[in-house]
């Protein structure tokens, strides 16, 4: 178990590092933002393009509740894809570019120890903002148009997750391999701008991350959908990505 | 513990390159010393470090700390030791008090025995005021005293200190040297340094690199003895001119004197054997009657043996 040794008291670290450096605060208050905003926006719509239009007359299809949600996918997805680079970004390479890797790991520490906290407390992080956009999201829908099925939306809110634990967890790999958190971003917006391009194949896009979008509007619409594909996908995915980040860093010179 | 040393290096070598940093270093620490690792910038010093802690992987050799293989992601081998680097990094946005206590949970120091030890640690680096303020915060004096707070705080068999007075002004450099010579009774320190009048107060045995190489080790004061020069320092008491005069006109005419010179009421006197020649001073001192404050043999300073050894080394190099 040396391996591992450490692994309790780091994610007790990272957490805590997430709170002081306001990282989880201010992740999660925009992430509510667009949770309470996409069903606000969808509701607005046709007012505001009708405030901006004036008399142009520019037709607006009645806001409905899958109007709402498809919002609520399309925001968490672009923002949060975002979000899940920028958080991930400097977990490995601004340590070692700060040197506070050097001064963790010259203590009874297992590297697998050091990475599985940082990609731990990275998932916690996104989980809890997912989790508070969905819950906004839901509680806005409901309001603005009918009550959504409550589980269809946790459903929505773990395909989320998932998606964007997955474009975390490439810009993770990033961040071990390379000593710059800007170099690791830049890979991370490269697979997400290519994943998205990718998705766009059917065939293709059922096993990539955007894949995950489907299914994840038809759970929050009371339907059923085929998760086991996408989810077993971006699931070998982040094991993949985690398994080369773990290979690369348990024999690197900091 | 075993008696064996805690440090031992077999032919350790570390490439960068087409730059050898260590090239083939075979040294043993014994424990309970303080042990004061010596060289010039780029002499391998750090080098040897960042392998020791394992933090670097050697290209070739080995390095063990209490029998334990050194290399990346062993924690067993991190267990045993409290590293300073020579330019530590910290969490800003963390206290003192939680980085000490972050590393003892770290070392698996748990409940009162923890606070136990982070305070008295807190207490011994003199950070006791200034625990609950952010790091970020801190001063570089400050960073550099937590630093060796966080190195000593779970009491590690061998503390590994790079360069730890760098950044110290007078009053702390002191502290810190008196604290190394506190630390011999619990631990092995093993120091680099580049103030060779740190070493001489606190070090019992030191190793000197240069090039990547060793260039020699062994106790600071047989170094000293090996490379004291055949000089003697008689210091007579005063209003003795005459006997005085008669003694350096003896030593002048003995064949086991080469060169005897007075300056300022003292004569230094060079002997072919430093051994006989001590005694054969002392019995011409004797004869002529002079009476004397002091009488020793000149002995080198550490920097003097320090840059006649580097010095040396490049010169052979150089060849």
């Amino acid at each position: 178990m040396s391996a591992l040794a450490g692994f309790g008291v780091l994610i007790r670290k990272e957490l805590l590092e997430s709170v002081r450096t306001f990282r989880l605060p201010i992740v999660v208050g925009l992430f509510a933002v667009v949770g309470i905003g996409s069903p606000l926006l969808a509701r607005f719509t046709p007012e505001i393009v009708e405030a901006l239009a004036g008399d142009m007359g520019i037709p607006v299809p009645t806001p409905t509740i899958e109007a709402a949600i498809d919002q609520l996918l399309k925001n968490v997805a672009q923002f949060g894809g975002l979000t899940a680079i920028l958080l991930a970004m400097g977990s490995v390479a601004a340590e070692k570019e700060r040197g506070t890797a050097a001064l963790l790991l010259t203590k009874p520490v297992g590297r697998a120890a050091f990475l599985g906290a940082k990609v731990a407390a990275l998932g916690l992080v996104l989980l809890t903002a997912v989790a508070v956009a969905t819950v906004g999201g839901w509680i806005y829908t409901a309001i603005l148009f009918e009550t959504p099925s409550a589980g269809g939306f946790a459903g929505l809110g773990v395909l989320v997750w998932l998606s964007l634990f997955a474009y975390a967890a490439i810009t993770f790999v990033a961040s071990t391999l390379t000593r710059s958190a800007l170099a690791a971003a830049g890979i991370g917006f490269v697979a997400l701008v290519g994943l998205g391009i990718a998705s766009a194949f059917p065939e293709v896009g059922r096993f990539l991350p955007p894949g995950l979008g489907e299914p994840a509007r038809a759970l929050a619409l009371g339907g059923g959908a085929e998760v086991a594909v996408p989810v077993s996908a971006a699931v070998v995915l982040l094991v993949a990505c985690l398994g080369v980040a773990w290979a690369a860093f348990r024999r690197q010179e900091l | 513990m075993t008696d064996g040393p805690i440090v031992r290096t077999i032919g350790l070598t570390k490439r960068y390159g087409p730059i050898v940093a260590l090239d083939g270093l075979d040294l043993e620490v014994p424990r309970g010393v303080v042990f004061g690792l010596l060289g010039p910038n780029g002499a391998g010093k750090t080098t040897t470090i960042r392998l020791l802690t394992g933090l670097a992987r050697p290209t070739a050799g080995r390095a063990e700390v209490a029998g334990v293989a050194a290399g990346p992601d062993t924690p067993e081998l991190q267990r045993r030791i409290g590293y300073l680097d020579q330019d530590p990094r910290f969490y800003g946005w963390m206290r003192g008090r939680e980085l000490l206590e972050l590393v003892g949970q770290l070392h698996g120091l748990r409940g009162a025995r923890l606070r136990g030890r982070v305070t008295e640690t807190l207490a011994r680096v003199g950070l006791s005021d200034a625990a609950e303020r952010r790091i970020g915060g801190y001063s570089g004096g400050m960073r550099q005293r937590l630093g060796i707070g966080q190195a000593i705080v779970a009491e590690p068999e061998l503390l590994i200190l790079d360069e730890p007075v760098s950044s110290l002004d007078p009053e702390g450099r002191r502290d810190l040297l008196a604290l190394v010579g506190e630390l011999r009774a619990s631990s092995t320190v093993v120091f680099s340094t580049h103030v060779l009048a740190d070493v001489e107060r606190v070090c019992d045995r030191v190793a000197i690199l240069d090039q990547g190489r060793l260039v020699t080790d062994g106790p600071l004061d047989a170094l000293l003895e090996e490379y004291a020069g055949p000089v003697y320092r008689l210091d007579p008491e005063p209003g003795q001119a005459a006997q005085v005069a008669a003694l350096v006109a003896a030593l002048d005419a003995a064949d086991w004197v080469t060169t005897v010179v007075v300056d300022g009421g003292v004569v230094s006197v060079s002997v072919r054997d430093p051994a006989a020649g001590g005694r054969a001073l002392l019995g011409a001192v004797v004869d002529a009657g002079v009476a004397l404050v002091g009488f020793e043999r000149q002995r080198p300073t550490l920097e003097d043996v320090f840059l006649r050894l580097v010095g040396r080394d490049r010169d052979e190099a150089a060849a």
